[in-house]
């Protein structure tokens, strides 16, 4: 970093910060706030009438005329680490709370395949556990789908969505762009602070009458809009929705945040096509997030009205419910599918986007090499993030639609399959002649890759309605989204956090165990959820309570069985990560401030970052953040913030790099 | 890529931070466009909702035996007038005008009052002749779901406007706040104004 760009200094040279008297025109007062990268400054002045007043000024017409004196940043407790507004503390927060999630949805999910693997048998332990879902030491049917209910809605929203987002999103997207923190740090605060409620709200829908809700992740009517319809429709399903509303509030304050920040507070240097691909995945989540759940907020809007106000938006004439026909009148259920599924799908990518820009960062550092073709990287991005809006209607195959209308939709799922298999081979460029150093974060990535194309793949059958309606709502479907999306998802998650754990707490993570922990991981996620693509083909229905009900089912028991092994395995496997994780936190060992020798801004600050990320002025960005093992530098990596020198090959310039 | 060439020098010549800014806009109004693009979303999943609910009834009350439209159209014309009003507000915190911006941010948000009024009127007068949330005399449930839940969430959003542009009105005269604030007030002023042109169409006209 050299001169003083990045900071902000008056013509005398003297520094521009909190608590410095300043006068600029005719105002006079004390600074208040400075935002270096937007070169404007709030001042407190102390006018007559008024008393105190904050009035913005721009940087270059300030004269100092007293610095500020220099004194460590110190915040009470509750201010630094509860209600706090330092983006990094509110990322590591959401993941924090996300964790403890993806426990309470682990949980779940053993649950799911303890009464898969063993229909009927009695559990006295379970039973002793959960006393409201066991009825003399077996899973009752409306337990066993609200758990299957709450396994969804918990994972996808509340895990995955949260981590990715909320938590890489929070922690990286200033650090990554040279900014001091989000645009508007109160409302990031806020965001973390609605979660919590939400949380609250959907984990107390287990203790109320009737249980949790029961009709899926997807929450389709009649069963979700009409309260007597089953157990969990209830006010287990209210406290869904309401949880879901408060989730979607919670989550716009931060895309609002993660938008504005990256387009507008980057710093010098750093232009759209030099930011690192983790910034570009989570700036198109961002966007999706912001088009698509407002309209599942309208849609809970509506469907609360319908169970709580008596309207009928979802609900059509002539529904019995224990014998008597309801009064509701008029409505489609098809709209709620219409609605949803307009969210539905952006979401799937919500949790994928982000995940394969960490993965492509951390595959460039790791293999000491340039991320193949960073402008088609950003573009497939962006053309997931745009076509994702323009599948909606392939989860509706079976509602009766029209089969031409089918037909659209088709075409534009499968043309979804372009910019994904661009990304794959790109990646696989990547890794070709890399010197790939086998880290666990590196494994992730790797590993990430072979998921995405396993359960993309099964994406392609399924795009094609005849083939989809012959496996819709079986355990095909299942195990095609938990490779796609789920466990790709969850190992760019894993990824990212054997990566940025350094720079997060400034301590490493134990990689023996990491290794560990990651094959387990990986021939647990296989061994689990290859076989339920033969559990679909056989007809084994998704949600089905017990394979015992239909004869043709019983030969899977024995494969149901295997099924629910391996599940429990990989769900042992990640209690080595729980302790890699906690232990690491106080006795791994300390990491420097570069220890993976990367590229991008976030290590170019100490780990863990001070308050306000770089402890002097911001950096200057002189290139792309790719320039790994550059012919003719001095070291195998070439930070953003070195200069471009003019020799033949000067970075991102003319060696393949985006400005070329 | 031609573009990129020349950022190097002038991204580092640049006041501003990141590049040439893509949209010459400060960061709050910028916040402002991306949550008026997320309320357009909601408001387009209610309108789209009603429009579905509509075609799949088969029929629909006739409006105008039911609204007055005489009223409505008041309403509308009062909303608009609001906004004429804002822009001259907007335009007098720019030129310095605190005086005169204050007046015309008043004449605002008393626009967004007598249309609030008229609103309530219109509501009871409707409850009064049986329309309910779940049922109404003219046949068709949702023909009064849909209008109450639409015209409420947009009452709602008049109403929290009302709020802002009181809040704004008195921060600027106490010189808190600069002409740009004034100016994002409006943008959500005349955003829930122009949704009401949609809503006026489409549950009214239509």
């Amino acid at each position: 970093m050299e001169g003083t760009e990045g900071g902000l200094r008056d013509a005398q040279g003297r520094r521009i910060a909190p608590g410095a008297k300043v006068r600029s025109g005719e105002l006079e007062g004390t600074v208040a706030r400075v935002e270096p990268a937007y070169g404007v400054l709030t001042i407190i002045t102390e006018a007559a009438r008024a008393g105190k007043t904050e009035r913005m000024v721009r940087a270059s017409t300030v004269e100092v005329l007293e610095e500020a004196p220099q004194r460590p940043h110190h915040e009470p407790f509750i201010r630094r680490y509860i209600f706090s507004l330092d983006h990094k503390v509110i990322g590591i927060q959401y993941l924090f709370t996300s964790l403890f999630m993806a426990l309470v949805g682990g949980v779940l999910a053993m649950l799911i395949r303890l009464q898969l693997g063993w229909p009927g048998v009695r559990w006295g332990l379970a039973a002793a556990l959960f006393p409201g879902g066991f009825a003399g030491g077996q899973m009752k049917p409306d337990f066993y789908l609200a758990v299957v209910t709450m396994h969804g809605t918990i994972m996808v929203f509340f895990v995955l969505t949260t981590v990715l987002s909320g938590g890489f999103g929070n922690f990286l997207i200033p650090l990554q762009i040279g900014a001091r923190d989000m645009a508007f740090p109160w409302m990031n605060m806020m965001s973390y602070w609605l979660l919590v409620p939400a949380i609250v709200v959907l984990l107390a829908s287990f203790f109320v009458t009737g249980g949790a809700a029961g009709g899926g992740w997807t929450a389709y009517p009649p069963l979700s809009a009409i309260p007597a319809a089953a157990p969990g429709s209830g006010l287990g399903q209210t406290l869904w929705l309401v949880a879901l509303a408060i989730l979607i509030v919670a989550l716009l304050f931060g895309s609002l945040n993660y938008i504005t920040t990256i387009l507008q507070l980057r710093t010098r240097g750093m232009s759209m096509m030099r930011l690192p691909l983790t910034i570009w995945g989570l700036f198109v989540t961002a966007v999706l997030m912001l088009l698509s759940f407002p309209v599942l907020f309208a849609a809970a809007i509506m469907l609360l009205f319908d169970r709580l106000g008596g309207t009928s938006f979802f609900v059509p004439a002539g529904v019995y419910v224990g014998g008597e026909v309801l009064s509701h009148a008029g409505g489609n259920p098809l709209l709620w599918q219409h609605l949803f599924w307009f969210l539905g799908h952006p979401e799937v990518y919500v949790l994928i986007l982000p995940a394969m820009g960490m993965v492509s960062d951390i595959m460039a550092t790791h293999g000491r090499k340039p991320v193949f073709g960073y402008q088609f990287m950003v573009g497939s991005i962006v053309a997931i993030g745009v076509l994702s809006f323009l599948v909606w209607a392939h989860h509706m195959y079976t509602s009766g639609m029209n089969p031409l209308v089918a037909m659209a939709f088709m075409t534009t799922t499968l043309a979804i399959a372009v910019p994904s298999a661009v990304k794959t081979f790109n990646w696989l460029a990547t890794l070709w002649g890399a010197r790939i150093q086998f880290t666990t974060s590196m494994l992730y990535a790797i590993g990430f890759v072979s998921l995405f194309v396993t359960g993309g793949l099964t994406g392609v059958f399924l795009a094609q309605p005849p083939v989809d309606i012959y496996m819709h709502d079986t355990f095909f479907v299942v195990a095609h989204f938990h490779f796609v999306m789920a466990s790709a998802a969850l190992f760019g998650v894993f990824a990212g956090i054997y990566h940025w754990f350094p720079k997060m707490f400034g301590r490493f993570m134990n990689e023996r165990l990491g290794k560990i922990h990651f094959w387990l991981t990986f021939i647990g996620i296989y061994a689990t959820f290859f076989p339920m693509h033969f559990a679909g083909f056989s007809g084994m229905m998704r949600r089905i309570y017990s394979t015992q009900v239909y004869a043709f089912l019983a030969d899977l028991a024995p494969l149901n069985v295997f099924i629910s092994v391996a599940a429990f395995g990989l769900g042992l496997a990640q209690l080595l990560f729980v302790y890699n994780f906690l232990y690491s936190l106080r006795r791994g060992p300390v990491a420097d401030r570069n220890p993976w020798r990367a590229t991008t801004l976030e290590w170019e600050t100490p780990s863990p970052p001070p308050h306000g990320n770089f402890p002097d002025e911001l950096p200057v960005v002189h290139r792309w953040a790719y320039d790994y093992s550059l012919p003719g530098a001095p070291d195998d990596f070439v930070p953003q913030t070195t200069p471009l020198r003019p020799a033949p090959v000067a970075g991102g310039q003319d060696a393949g790099g985006p400005q070329g | 890529m031609a573009s990129a060439e020349a950022t190097q020098d002038q991204v580092l010549r640049s006041e501003w931070g990141g590049g040439r800014s893509p949209f010459a806009v400060g960061w709050p109004k910028l916040m402002m466009w991306l949550f008026l693009v997320q309320d357009t979303l909601t408001f387009a999943g209610l309108l789209t909702a009603y429009g579905f609910v509509r075609i799949a009834a088969g029929r629909w009350p006739v409006q105008e035996e039911i609204f007055n439209l005489y009223l409505v159209g008041f309403m509308s014309f009062v909303l608009i007038c609001s906004s004429a009003t804002m822009a001259v507000a907007v335009a007098a915190s720019r030129a310095g005008e605190r005086d005169r911006a204050l007046r015309y941010l008043l004449y605002t948000v008393l626009g967004g009052l007598v249309f609030l009024g008229c609103q309530v009127y219109e509501w009871s007068h409707f409850i009064h002749e049986g329309a309910r949330l779940f049922n109404n005399p003219w046949g068709v449930p949702l023909f009064s779901a849909t209008f109450f839940i639409i015209t409420g969430f947009h009452g709602a959003h008049v109403t929290a406007g009302v709020i802002y542009l009181l809040v704004t009105a008195v921060r600027h005269q106490r010189r808190e706040i600069q002409p740009e604030s004034v100016e994002i007030a409006g943008l959500y002023w005349h955003f829930v104004d122009l949704v009401w042109v949609f809503i006026f169409v489409l549950l009214y006209l239509l």
